[in-house]
């Protein structure tokens, strides 16, 4: 009985330490594809990604067994201005129509100190697949005030435009895109 | 010359109408196909879409102003010898071409509003945004405005050798309507009947 009580009790509070597959709160918009970008060597032009869905996995007593899966709609761009995404949704850029969808999947997680994290995976992106790393922090997590289960991180990366096959002249500044990623998990 | 069309000939306010619309509409097919092309680094790359919408929407307001004028005038009447199939291809042509007009005009405008901003013409004034809930409207949009600008163009292409033939061919005077230099123009005022347009086989 006493051992029972135990394991109930374990149980109840056992949640705050779980392996555990989450669901990316897409649906809730507590996750976001974010990029930037140079412009013209004079400012940061922000944009993001408003559909894209996507699991991880976490535990924390091993980190290291990590991993995430996304999948970004990438007509969804978005950078506040019609005529700019639509000129990025065509072929000078991502050319949507023939590669919708963006993927990452990851294939290591590397613990660092201090919730810091590198995260490597191959991101497929205007139908070339390249391998990154992305530097994740893990903001938090714990339970929410609706009887769920959650678990924050951020991440941020960078690559360069002709990496993935983008070649059109933004200039000598506007090489390299940043990602920010930041992404809220529902444990499932 | 008087402003209003009659039966034989146009006034000279629907003639001045169409030779304002025409190299307007065809200078836009170009600036169109050139602008897309720009480098982002081009002096134009921002100053031509400018322009290209700005002339847009003066070419609607004129747009609206012929068919007005052409609601309240007659239209002259065919060369007398021309085929009945023929007068309707015409008719239907022109008719194509304004409906064209109106849906390229329309498409173009709802890409550049598609994000709730507003097109400058030329800092005089602006044409707000309405619609902006289509899906990926500025993507559909985009398309639609591009195939029907090569329609468009296609078609006043058709038009413009119609009319080289009718001159150049038929020896008609079809084109010289259009110019104002139809033979029979000086006499044939108001109430000129239909018949002295016969004279012109003569030319």
């Amino acid at each position: 009985m006493k051992k029972l009580t135990a394991l109930l009790f374990a149980a109840l509070l056992g949640t705050t330490a779980q392996a555990a597959e989450y669901k990316i709160d897409t649906k809730g918009a507590h996750a976001f594809v974010q990029f930037r970008i140079k412009h013209l060597g004079y400012s940061w032009l922000y944009g993001r990604f408003d559909d894209f869905d996507g699991s991880f996995f976490y535990d924390d007593k091993a980190p290291e067994k990590s991993s995430v899966n996304v999948n970004i709609d990438v007509t969804s761009l978005n950078s506040n201005h019609a005529e700019r995404d639509k000129h990025l949704r065509g072929t000078d850029f991502l050319n949507t129509e023939k590669f919708p969808s963006a993927t990452f999947k990851s294939t290591s997680f590397e613990p660092l100190a201090d919730g810091k994290a590198l995260l490597k995976g191959e991101l497929t992106l205007h139908g070339i697949t390249k391998p990154i790393t992305i530097d994740v922090t893990n903001i938090g997590g714990g339970k929410d005030p609706w009887g769920g289960y959650r678990q924050g991180f951020s991440g941020t990366t960078e690559f360069e435009l002709k990496d993935f096959g983008i070649d059109y002249n933004l200039g000598p500044a506007s090489q390299k895109v940043e990602m920010i990623l930041d992404i809220e998990g529902i444990r499932i | 010359m008087q402003a209003r069309n009659n039966q034989t000939r146009y006034g000279w306010a629907a003639i001045a109408l169409h030779w304002l619309m025409a190299p307007a509409i065809i200078g836009l097919f170009a600036l169109g196909w050139w602008m897309r092309q720009l480098s982002y680094y081009d002096p134009w790359y921002q100053q031509a879409p400018n322009i290209h919408k700005s002339i847009g929407v003066l070419l609607l307001l004129l747009l609206v102003l012929r068919l007005f004028w052409r609601l309240i005038n007659v239209a002259p009447q065919a060369e007398p010898n021309t085929p009945r199939w023929q007068t309707l291809v015409a008719k239907g042509a022109h008719q194509l071409i304004y409906l064209l007009l109106f849906a390229i005009m329309f498409s173009g405008y709802l890409i550049s509003t598609a994000d709730g901003r507003a097109i400058e013409v030329f800092g005089w004034f602006s044409l707000p945004a309405t619609i902006q809930s289509i899906p990926n409207q500025e993507d559909m949009a985009g398309s639609v405005h591009e195939v029907l600008a090569w329609s468009l163009i296609i078609l006043v292409a058709i038009h413009a050798l119609a009319a080289l033939k009718h001159h150049f061919i038929d020896h008609d005077s079809t084109l010289l309507k259009m110019l104002g230099l139809s033979k029979d123009s000086e006499q044939s005022e108001e109430q000129a009947p239909i018949t002295t347009t016969k004279k012109e086989t003569a030319l």
